[in-house]
Parts: C-alpha cells; sequence; structure tokens
C-alpha cells in the first residue's frame, strides 16, 4: 500500500490530537526513521553515560556511597535496555543499533565524553546531567510514539533518586572540608556548560525539529528546555554556596528568566565530531566489552540450541497421545 | 584498634564481612563492560547483594566494638594484613568464564555456610544469614547455570570455562581449612566446622559440572593464608584503589 | 540471518505482589527461557517479592490488527511488531 498524502495527513491529524501511534500503525517512513534514531541514540547515551560514572565505583569513598553508585549506574542500564527494547518496535535490532554505535554511525549525548576526574564529578554529573536529562525525559513522556512514551514514564519514575544523589554529593562537599568544597566548585565548574549544551544549539540551527514537534515527537524546544533547567537550577548553586561559572548570569525581571552567557558551540561541534576529551576511550570500551564478550553470547545461543533440540528428541509425539 | 586481638566474634564478623566486601567490589568492576546489557545488570545485582551484605556484617561489628567504630572505618583503613577474607575472592576478574568459575566455587560455599549460619547460636549473626541466604540461592542458580551454559556451549566455551575452573580449583582448598578465627566461632557454635563443608560442597560442584559435561579439576592445593591476613598480591591493590579516596583526605568525611 | 551470538527477543510481563493480573513491561534478550526469566525479574522487578513473571518469545505472540475507525493501521499483518528477525526459521528445526 503506497503512502498517499492523505494517510500522511491523516497521520498529522492523529497525533495532533495526541493519540498515541503503537508499533502496528500505519506511520511516514521519516518517522519511524526518526524515532529509530532518536530512541536508539537516547539508548546508547544511557550505556556509554555508564561509563563515566561506573568509573568511580571502585574508589567510591564510602559503603552507602559506593551502593548508590552502583545502583545508580545499573539503573542506567535498564534504561537503556527499556529504550533498545522500544526502538526494536519499530523494526529494528539490538544488534544493528549496537554495531551502529560501534561504527560511529549513531551518536550518543556528547556529554559523557568529558572525563570524571574527582569524586565531585559524581555529584555534579548526578545533579546537573541527570538534571538536564530528567528536563527531556519528563518532556518525553507525553511523546506521540506509545512504546517511547511508556518508556519515558517508566524511566522518570526510578530517575527521581539520580538526581537527589548527585545534590546531596554536592552538599556534602559544600559544606565539608576546604579541599571539598573546592572540589565540588571545580567539578560544577567543569560540568555547568557541556550541561547547557545538552540539550542542543537552537532549533533554527537543526533541521529536524520541527518535523519532530510536527509530529509531537519533541514537545518544547531545546531553548526552552535549556532556559528551564538554568531557571530550576541557578537557586540549587546558591543553595550550595558555589559560583556559577558564567558572569553574566542574571535574573531578568521582565523576562521573568535567567540571562545567561554565550555557549561556545564550537567546543559542543568539536566533541560531537569525535574529538572531545574521552570520546575515543568511551567508544573503544564498549568495542571490547562487546567483542570480548561475544564467545559467552555464542556459547549461551549454542547451549540452548542443544537444550531444545534435546526437548525435541525426548518429548512424546504429542500427535500420538491426543488422537 | 587491635584487629587480630579483639573480640572473637567481631573476628568472625569480620571475616564474613570481608569476603563479601571483596567478592562484592570485585564484581562491581564488570559494571558497565559486560558481555550482553542483562548480564551486566546481573552482575551489578550480584555486587549489590554483597557488597550490602557486607555492610550488615562490619554495621554488627562496629556496633559490638562501640567506641565509635563504623562501617566505613573497618573497610577504608584496614591494611591488607587486617583483611581477613578467602584469598580466592581477591583474584581479579578475567574473562567471564573466570569470574564465573570464581564466583561457582564461592557461590556453593557461600550457601552451605549461611544454611549453617541461620542456625547460629549468635542470635545477630544468625538473621543476618537468614535474610542472605535467599539471595545467595539466587546466585549460586546463577552461577552454576553459567557454568553449564559455558562447559555445554561451544568448543570454545568448553575450552575456555576449562581453564578458568582449573585455575581457581587451587584457591578452593583454602575454604574447607579452619583458621583460629573459624575454630573460634565454630567451638562458640557461632559457626560451622568449614572442613565438614567439603564433602557437600564436592557433592554440589560434582553436580554441575556433570551437568556440563566437565571434569572435576585435580592438583594441588596452594599454601593460602588470607583468612590469617596474608594474601595474594591482588588485594595490596584492590585495597589501594577501593581506599584511596578517604586516605588521600583524612580529616574528611564523606 | 541471525548470527551466533544473537539472543532472540522476549516480552515480559509482570504481575505485582498485590496486583491482579500481568501487564506486559517490555522485552529482553535471553538464549532461553530460563535466562529470560532471571533477567526480567533483575530488570523489570528489580527482584522484589511476591511478583510473578511470564516470558514469551516476541515472535509467538499474535496480536489483533488495531481498529480500522480508531487508528491507522498496517494491513495483513498478525505479528505483534515489523521485527526484521521474527519470520527466521531456527536452525534445528530442520532437523527434526
Amino acid at each position: 500500500m503506497a503512502p498517499s498524502i492523505d494517510m500522511e495527513a491523516r497521520f498529522l491529524d492523529y497525533v495532533s490530537a495526541e493519540n498515541k501511534v503503537e508499533p502496528k500503525d500505519w506511520m511516514p517512513d521519516a518517522y519511524r526513521k526518526t524515532l529509530v534514531r532518536q530512541i536508539s541514540q537516547h539508548a546508547h547515551s544511557e550505556i556509554v553515560g555508564m561509563l563515566p560514572e561506573a568509573n568511580w565505583i571502585t574508589r567510591a569513598p564510602s559503603l552507602r556511597a559506593k551502593l548508590i553508585l552502583l545502583a545508580k549506574v545499573q539503573d542506567e542500564a535498564g534504561h537503556g535496555l527499556y529504550l533498545y527494547s522500544s526502538a526494536e518496535t519499530l523494526g529494528t535490532s539490538r544488534d544493528q543499533m549496537i554495531n551502529d554505535l560501534h561504527t560511529g554511525k549513531a551518536k550518543y549525548s556528547s556529554i559523557f565524553n568529558y572525563p570524571t576526574l574527582t569524586w565531585a564529578d559524581m555529584g555534579a554529573v548526578g545533579w546537573l546531567v541527570d538534571g538536564a536529562a530528567i528536563q527531556n525525559q519528563v518532556m518525553l513522556c507525553r511523546t506521540s510514539y506509545g512504546p517511547y512514551s511508556r518508556a519515558m514514564v517508566r524511566i522518570c519514575k526510578e530517575e527521581s533518586f539520580h538526581q537527589r544523589q548527585g545534590y546531596e554529593i554536592m552538599m556534602h562537599l559544600a559544606r565539608g572540608t576546604k579541599e571539598q568544597k573546592a572540589m565540588a566548585q571545580d567539578a560544577l565548574n567543569r560540568w555547568w556548560w557541556p550541561s547547557l549544551m545538552m540539550f542542543g544549539p537552537s532549533d533554527d540551527q537543526s533541521p529536524n525539529s520541527a518535523q519532530s514537534m510536527a509530529w509531537r515527537i519533541k514537545r518544547k524546544s531545546n531553548d526552552e528546555l535549556r532556559q528551564e533547567f538554568i531557571d530550576k537550577t541557578v537557586p540549587q548553586a546558591e543553595f550550595l554556596g558555589l559560583t556559577l561559572p558564567d558572569p553574566d548570569l542574571k535574573w531578568n525581571e521582565e523576562r521573568g528568566h535567567y540571562d545567561f552567557g554565550p555557549i561556545d558551540w564550537a567546543e559542543f561541534f568539536a566533541v560531537v565530531a569525535g574529538n572531545g576529551p574521552c570520546n575515543t576511550e568511551r567508544l573503544e570500551a564498549r568495542r571490547s566489552a562487546h567483542a570480548e564478550g561475544a564467545w559467552v553470547r555464542e556459547a549461551a545461543t549454542a547451549y540452548a540450541a542443544k537444550q531444545a533440540a534435546r526437548r525435541a528428541a525426548t518429548a512424546p509425539t504429542a500427535k500420538a497421545s491426543a488422537a | 584498634m587491635k584487629w587480630d586481638t579483639c573480640d572473637a566474634s567481631v573476628q568472625y564478623l569480620l571475616h564474613l564481612g570481608d569476603d563479601a566486601l571483596i567478592l562484592g567490589h570485585r564484581l562491581s568492576e564488570w559494571c558497565g563492560h559486560g558481555p550482553i546489557l542483562e548480564e551486566d545488570i546481573a552482575l551489578s545485582n550480584l555486587a549489590l547483594d554483597l557488597v550490602g551484605l557486607a555492610r550488615q556484617y562490619y554495621q554488627l561489628a562496629a556496633q559490638r566494638i562501640g567506641d565509635g567504630m563504623t562501617e566505613d572505618r573497618i573497610a577504608y583503613w584496614r591494611s591488607d594484613r587486617e583483611f581477613r577474607n578467602h584469598v580466592l575472592v581477591e583474584q581479579p576478574n578475567g574473562d567471564f568464564g573466570d569470574t564465573m568459575a570464581r564466583q561457582f566455587y564461592f557461590d556453593a560455599f557461600h550457601f552451605l555456610q549461611l544454611e549453617a549460619l541461620q542456625h547460629s547460636s549468635d542470635i545477630e549473626l544468625a538473621a543476618i544469614a537468614r535474610k542472605a541466604i535467599k539471595e545467595t540461592t539466587y546466585h549460586a542458580q546463577h552461577s552454576s547455570e553459567w557454568i553449564v551454559r559455558l562447559g555445554d556451549g561451544t568448543d570454545e566455551s568448553r575450552a575456555r570455562i576449562t581453564a578458568s575452573l582449573a585455575r581457581f580449583w587451587p584457591f578452593t582448598s583454602e575454604l574447607f581449612e579452619p583458621s583460629s578465627v573459624d575454630r573460634a566461632a565454630h567451638a562458640a557454635g557461632w559457626g560451622p566446622d568449614v572442613a565438614s563443608l567439603r564433602g557437600p560442597w564436592l557433592d554440589l560442584v560434582h553436580e554441575v559440572l556433570h551437568q556440563a559435561g566437565l571434569q572435576l579439576p585435580e592438583g594441588p592445593a596452594k599454601l593460602l593464608r588470607g583468612k590469617s591476613g596474608i594474601h595474594s598480591e591482588s588485594l595490596g591493590f584492590l585495597l589501594a584503589e577501593m581506599q584511596s579516596l578517604p586516605r588521600a583526605y583524612p580529616d574528611a568525611t564523606w | 540471518m541471525s548470527t551466533p551470538d544473537q539472543w532472540p527477543l522476549w516480552e515480559v510481563f509482570v504481575r505485582s505482589k498485590n496486583g491482579l493480573s500481568h501487564k506486559h513491561s517490555g522485552s529482553l534478550h535471553a538464549p532461553d527461557a530460563e535466562m529470560a526469566l532471571k533477567n526480567a525479574r533483575d530488570v523489570y522487578t528489580r527482584r522484589s517479592e511476591g511478583t510473578s513473571i511470564w516470558v514469551v518469545p516476541s515472535s509467538a505472540i499474535v496480536a489483533s490488527a488495531p481498529d480500522e475507525k480508531e487508528v491507522l493501521f498496517a494491513p495483513s499483518d498478525d505479528k505483534v511488531y515489523r521485527h526484521p528477525t521474527f519470520y527466521e526459521i531456527p536452525d534445528e528445526v530442520g532437523h527434526m
């Protein structure tokens, strides 16, 4: 059945009326492709995002912190899994998506190409990076594609402790020794701007944005989300007694929002292009894990096949006994 | 704090906690590097269970020591000579087969040990064991199933797991050689005679290996005294990493 | 054609401790039913007590066509998703 203009128009009306699109529904090819790209990249971000935090599990400075960090990173693995599952409903496979990640064809959030250098980074990442992600995720709970929106609802429920965990670390450090407070300030200095870049450039720079908004995949613009994040976060930083590394940050009474300084988009594009501090290491870690695990996955598949064959060989002939 | 002359029940709790912490720490190293996402999550769950168990033992020990002792002072401020875990659990992860072999051997022992500890005359210890045995049963199933899958999977997996099981076999003897702490605990009715666990352990191990189509490894035991604080070279590196942050900032709390 | 290290897709249904029926939670990959159940427990219930889990190979699920009046539909397709490997016949079936 060749898609007609009529089908596309019907689809647009359907999503405009806030209906959910489900896996078996007709959808424009471009809608399907955009979603596969977006959901899979979201999934990749969760998986790659495990690495900068997993870095500190073995050095967590208390047993409670060790457990909390391990649980948080494990959650991220789970979130990646929910998202891969959602994407698979659109006609791609986990292996295809993983392959695209490893060959560099698919992207992941560039924030994870920055190094986590101190324990305070665990605080800053939880507070700012998860905070920014939550901003985006809450919006996506209302996305038009059913499986994606349901995955996001599940993720949002589990996300609540992540940001709190990060902020709690920052609070403890900010109120601690001089070195701890300096550690917290240093982490904030390094993670603030990259967190703002997480929302992406202004939508007028992004060719897909308008179509994504029309199809109700995207519900708010990048700039809107970024502004919301800043407005929420500035008072949190003030409460910590830490300084945000932006001399232009100022409350604008007229706008009802914080004004902020210019973002260095050159840095953003350099990191997206693969030249950030940890791009190579992150992808290498994922490629190695996958390659080194191949024999394990193959063994499990082989065993399952053997078991299936054994069951088939020993099963009484059902037809004969049913006769 | 004189770790090797303090109260005998505390020494026993530290031994139990050390096994759980060191093994949990090793498993946590897999986070983000597992052979498939689902297994990454499974390994993290094992790590969470074991570190959680260690905390329970350490918290009870800290309570009994009193004097402001905490689980973190126990975990982060003892040297390798003061740790009382079996040398088996501090061994590096190696590949997934190595990790499963190490896990399989320990899980079978741990299950039998907890079965006995449920009836400990140390009531608080018994309570911990009763809760922990559910998780450990799950752990033992998980590692056993992997031994079977890898043993009865492909030619490559069979070769690899055979080598892994052989590699860790010499470390298992220490599980059944009572240390002075084990002997004191058994005499007081707190814990089992670990030597008596060898028979049931061999039965469990043999059953799984048979299902996997594998042979019981052979070979002499290593001379191991981890339970007395003489460890392999691995533990020093592990603790250097694990304890680094509090030791770098001794006047800070975390 | 699936490669030897690809694990098939399973759908997971969970009934919570005080729940009345199993709800679809999502999917995961596993080589066999036993691991599918264990993984489902780890991923979709975080091992909370008293939950009941069903796992079903995704390829075994037959779905109804959406109501034509209300939604856009894809004709004559009773598979639950358009998954490229759903229609694979495992090698060993040929030997039975």
